[in-house]
């Protein structure tokens, strides 16, 4: 049965097969495949760009989100205009599906402002410290069942929303209270869990002596596994839970099965902790390579067509280099104007003081 | 029209004014619907106003702060009640980390208008983590404003000017004096919620104080002028921001001045005042801003908190000492 699932669902192989799964498909088109593929081909240049970035001092850290394209692009897919979505701090690719602009992305990890992001009612701000924003998916989802927008006829007014969190903060416990308070109000929320193996250096073992999705059923609402570096399972299987949520079916948990390949930030060294054959295995099961390998024995894709993409690829990156230089750095003043909607006396004045300390020092 | 009322009902008649004004507006908390609140502030609400807007919340304070600032995402305006002062520490990662900083790090798009109410300060005979005043952990968090009401007509009407606020607003609630009456003027126009009061006018000293410390001041300036000391009393109400003109227009007339807080001496509210007056007063001052406080230790076990809390002698003895110089 759905949700019940103790098998991982997968609906393409590593070698690139389709295969079949009694419960789930994929419904695209090979024309959607393709669009993946490419966004997932662009992302991957995004992210190695970023790193580069961070390598030259251009930013203050990057996390690489390499290894979990599909993962990212297979469940951005799966979303409506009306769905809103709560990010962690790596969901580079989420973002770019939806629409962010990258420059939002790279503001925030070199630091010219704290996230003064656009589409903000979308695509929430990355969330730094860990599992919080689960709470805030779950509150989220719970104003929109009280607004009335799950469950109606018309399923272009149903809503929900969707949590990515790793599996690190699993163990958190706002992560647990954000399950609680779900099933408790049976809250048209989608937890999205990227078990990418690695919470830094702590290996998932550490985390759990069982597979995640089966903590959902403690919980009392479904838990399933899904293949993250596949795509076309990825899509399926959420596209069934935010249909869910929407039509009023309340929360569901998504374990996307996948690896980290890169560090978990620019500033630790997984040669450290994990073994350089760990790498090698799961690079064999890379979603990018197997969405290919599939696309071009269907005829979808072509030497010319990756090419092409590829051309994208490389103009996307000098975009990012570009953009580095247009980022302008958050003021004081707009810092001193935000950090309240009602103004006080007293911090105007701290304002006004570091505005004539200034002005002393140009005289 | 004025009608005499406790501070647990005013703030009751507050908070239901408040639901019936504004669609938005909604409670949270442990035991708020059914029981009414283990204060029962909450009373009669959810039959009032159903279960969707006084939701009664599983035991998680983090849960119930952070769904809140959820709630907060999709345009609604939660009230949530912490059961006592030193239940907070749960939820607090979600209220510095994430509420106050939410409006800032979006660069102003995100609005928190979030009231976190929390019963707090001792003097009820409780077991321990029930008897705390937190208060210097929130105002020392920029982005929240933190209040705290010593009358039941405050109680009414900042409770609502709490609730109407853009800001997260920690709302502190002197526990102690939830069933002292007082008139409750229902149409006048209160002052402003970051607006501190004269409680009583003096000449020879100010006593600074807020919530429940606001009553026994006025006690220990009875008695101080049964014995010809005439003592200013002003009720900050704002912890944060403080509003610096009125208590340096006080202390400006009185010339000296002694803070009075529950809470623990050290990097209390008492030390931010007196910083503060020794900077802007200095040269019109009589003498030191002096502090009456609670002690640098753990709440204590409450067969002995009344040595702990400020107590009138205490503090007309530290107003002997600022006389005395």
């Amino acid at each position: 049965m759905r949700g019940q699932s103790v098998e991982m669902v997968q609906l393409l192989t590593p070698d690139g097969e389709r295969v079949a799964n009694d419960d789930f498909e994929f419904t695209g088109s090979a024309d959607d495949l393709a669009g993946y593929l490419r966004d997932m081909i662009l992302a991957r240049r995004f992210d190695a760009e970023a790193t580069a970035l961070q390598r030259h001092g251009e930013l203050g850290l990057w996390t690489p989100l390499i290894g979990q394209e599909a993962a990212q692009v297979g469940s951005a897919h799966a979303l409506r205009a009306a769905d809103v979505c709560f990010p962690s701090y790596r969901e580079h690719a989420v973002a770019m599906v939806l629409g962010v602009p990258l420059s939002n992305l790279l503001g925030l990890f070199r630091g010219t402002d704290g996230g003064h992001w656009e589409l903000l009612e979308k695509f929430k701000n990355y969330q730094i410290v860990i599992g919080c924003q689960a709470l805030h998916a779950t509150g989220y989802a719970m104003g929109i069942q009280l607004d009335g927008a799950v469950g109606n006829d018309d399923s272009g007014q149903n809503a929900a929303a969707i949590v990515y969190h790793g599996d690190g903060a699993a163990s958190q416990g706002d992560v647990n209270e954000a399950y609680v308070f779900a099933a408790s109000y049976n809250a048209p929320v989608v937890f999205f869990c990227q078990n990418n193996q690695w919470a830094i250096s702590e290996p998932i073992a550490l985390q759990s002596r069982i597979p995640l999705f089966q903590r959902a059923q403690g919980f009392g609402f479904p838990g399933i596994q899904v293949d993250g570096n596949d795509v076309l399972a990825v899509k399926a299987v959420t596209d069934w839970a935010m249909e869910r949520a929407r039509h009023g079916d309340g929360p569901t948990f998504i374990e996307a099965y996948t690896y980290r390949m890169g560090a978990h930030t620019t500033s630790d060294d997984p040669t450290k902790y994990r073994e350089s054959s760990d790498e090698e295995a799961w690079r064999g099961r890379d979603p990018i390579l197997r969405l290919t390998t599939y696309l071009r024995n269907l005829g979808a894709v072509d030497d010319a067509w990756l090419a092409a993409v590829e051309d994208e690829a490389k103009s996307l990156g000098a975009d990012v280099r570009a953009t580095i230089a247009e980022l302008k750095d958050v003021t004081m003043d707009e810092l001193f104007e935000t950090v309240y909607a009602e103004p006080t006396v007293a911090l105007e004045s701290q304002r006004r003081e570091y505005a004539a300390y200034l002005a002393g020092e140009d005289a | 029209m004025n009608e005499k009322l406790t501070m647990a009902k005013a703030l009751n008649r507050g908070l239901r004014r408040a639901l019936q004004a504004d669609p938005k507006v909604l409670l949270a908390g442990e035991d708020i619907g059914k029981l009414g609140g283990v204060f029962r502030i909450t009373e009669g609400l959810q039959a009032e106003f159903g279960e969707n807007r006084v939701v009664d919340s599983p035991l998680a304070e983090s849960g119930i702060i952070g769904t809140a600032v959820g709630l907060c995402m999709r345009g609604y305006r939660p009230v949530v009640e912490i059961q006592f002062d030193g239940f907070v520490f749960p939820g607090f990662a979600q209220i510095v980390s994430q509420v106050a900083k939410m409006h800032m790090r979006t660069g102003g798009r995100q609005k928190m208008p979030m009231v976190i109410r929390i019963p707090f300060g001792g003097g009820i005979g409780a077991v321990e983590h029930h008897s705390e005043s937190p208060e210097a952990y929130f105002a020392h968090t920029p982005g929240l404003k933190v209040v705290s009401c010593a009358n039941p007509n405050d109680a009414y009407w900042m409770i609502q000017q709490a609730i109407g606020s853009d800001d997260p607003v920690v709302f502190l609630e002197p526990k102690r004096r939830y069933q002292q009456k007082g008139e409750v003027n229902f149409t006048d126009r209160p002052a402003p919620m970051h607006q501190a009061s004269i409680v009583r006018h003096g000449k020879d000293a100010t006593l600074l104080a807020y919530g429940p410390m606001v009553k026994t001041c006025l006690d220990a300036a009875a008695v101080a002028a049964e014995e010809g000391t005439d003592l200013e009393v002003v009720d900050l109400r704002t912890i944060s921001p403080v509003d610096w003109v009125t208590v340096m227009s006080s202390v400006r007339r009185t010339r000296r001045a002694i803070v009075v807080h529950e809470a623990p001496l050290t990097l209390g509210l008492g030390a931010e005042i007196a910083a503060k007056l020794t900077e802007e007063l200095f040269y019109v001052m009589e003498s030191p801003v002096l502090r009456v406080a609670g002690f640098d230790m753990p709440y204590p076990p409450a067969r002995v908190e009344s040595e702990y809390l400020p107590s009138i002698d205490r503090i007309l003895d530290t107003v002997d000492t600022s006389l005395a110089y």
